[in-house]
């Protein structure tokens, strides 16, 4: 499936220090400056707190790729709000981990490579990235 | 007003048919100021998918060229209003959708920093042992005995102690500083420590609250004898700094613990909600 008919999501972070704040405005630049439309929300922590509907709405729409922070963490912070992704169509882009480029590169890149765990997860079963 | 109960306001920048887009450095700025307010936003552009309409009341910007009404094919939401920005700059329409929060009466955001645990169940075996532990009432168990988290602003902000005695490592806190509490993978090494740090809170004296209140005991029986209420504080930090770097626990939690009564009977009553939690499950 192509990226047109994936929807976007960035994650903000805005309640904690703990994304390079270069990071965050370089991959927020490129979703500005790309024409596409999105999803930004200011922190997804606060959002499944709130148990806020825009998450089901975000999970329910098919392909989705996520810049954000740990897959595992994003996967239960979705569910927690009743909103379980689907591991075949979400790929999350941990900005903890990867900086800007490579997260923009796979955020416009028109496959998606699903990471979210499934199972208990060990350093081994982590997805090895697929080839490029 | 619990968090739960509380409406949203969603934001929509349109710069699609029908409206002129904006500069892209306005789109940003304007972006960015309503990210750091606390707004989640869905931007509409040319091409691409966004998320549909949740019944939320929402507030819909754009550079307008024939009015926006004629962007809705049906009678418009009550909740759907609709923001002329042209010639406003990123404040102006920060300013505008702050305006329409408050109309709306719609949550306020960034008066609560969102920390809490989150459970991955993956690796919960159910143990309860978070439920036991924790004395803020942040866990419960579903009507199938199941944990869960359901207070989460209750928990102390940067607090990540109910993580360290859980035995599998399933417990997260996405914004904390390491793996794998932060929602990293979990290694081997990960599980050893976890149960180290587990094992050296049992050294302390079962856990770190029973330690404190045993400390704390002994301080005040001491305060009793000597009245010397200098020595008796200096105890209490004493013991409080040892607590702080042995569970990662922040001072300021510690020091604003209620009192070792109170302590005492929160404990007991997490403790008699997991087993209550247990048994229904058996």
């Amino acid at each position: 499936m192509t990226h047109e008919s994936g929807g976007i999501l960035y994650c903000n972070c805005t309640y904690a220090q703990v994304l390079d704040p270069a990071a965050k405005q370089a991959v927020l630049r490129k979703l500005c400056d790309s024409g596409r439309s999105f999803e930004a929300v200011a922190d997804l922590c606060e959002m499944s707190a709130r148990k806020d509907p825009a998450l089901k709405r975000l999970a329910s729409g098919g392909n989705l790729k996520i810049a954000a922070c740990f897959p595992r963490a994003v996967k239960w912070l979705f569910a927690s709000a009743g909103a379980p992704l689907d591991p075949q169509q979400t790929e999350v882009l941990n900005l903890r981990e990867l900086d800007a480029a490579k997260a923009g590169e796979r955020l416009f890149a028109e496959d998606l490579q699903p990471n979210i765990p499934t199972g208990k997860v060990t350093a081994s079963d982590v997805p090895a990235p697929a080839a490029r | 007003m619990s968090l739960r109960d509380q409406s949203h306001l969603r934001v929509v920048l349109y710069e699609g048919d029908g409206a002129e887009p904006l500069d892209g450095d306005l789109r940003f700025d304007a972006i960015s100021r309503l990210l750091e307010q606390g707004f989640a936003l869905t931007r509409v552009g040319s091409a691409g998918r966004t998320a549909p309409d949740d019944g939320v009341a929402a507030v819909v910007l754009g550079q307008f060229q024939n009015g926006a009404r004629q962007l809705t094919t049906d009678a418009a939401s009550e909740q759907l209003r609709f923001t002329n920005v042209s010639g406003f700059d990123s404040e102006r329409i920060a300013g505008a959708v702050e305006s329409t929060r408050a109309e709306t009466n719609t949550a306020r955001h960034g008066e609560w920093k969102p920390w809490f645990p989150v459970i991955d169940y993956d690796r919960c075996t159910n143990c309860m042992q978070c439920l036991s532990f924790c004395l803020f009432g942040v866990y419960g168990a579903d009507q199938q005995g199941h944990i869960q988290v359901q207070n989460e602003d209750n928990c102390k902000t940067n607090c990540p102690a109910c993580s360290r005695v859980c035995p599998e490592a399933a417990i997260m806190f996405p914004k904390y500083k390491a793996g794998p509490i932060n929602g990293d993978v979990v290694t081997e090494a990960d599980l050893n420590r976890e149960k180290m740090k587990v094992d050296i809170s049992a050294l302390l004296g079962g856990d770190v609250y029973s330690m404190l209140r045993r400390r704390s005991d002994q301080a005040k029986e001491r305060f009793s004898k000597e009245r010397d209420d200098k020595k008796a504080l200096q105890e209490r930090q004493k013991c409080l700094t040892k607590l702080a770097s042995a569970g990662d626990i922040p001072a300021e939690v510690l020091m604003n613990l209620p009192s070792p009564e109170e302590i005492q009977r929160r404990a007991e009553e997490a403790k008699a909600k997991a087993h209550a939690a247990l048994a229904a499950q058996r």
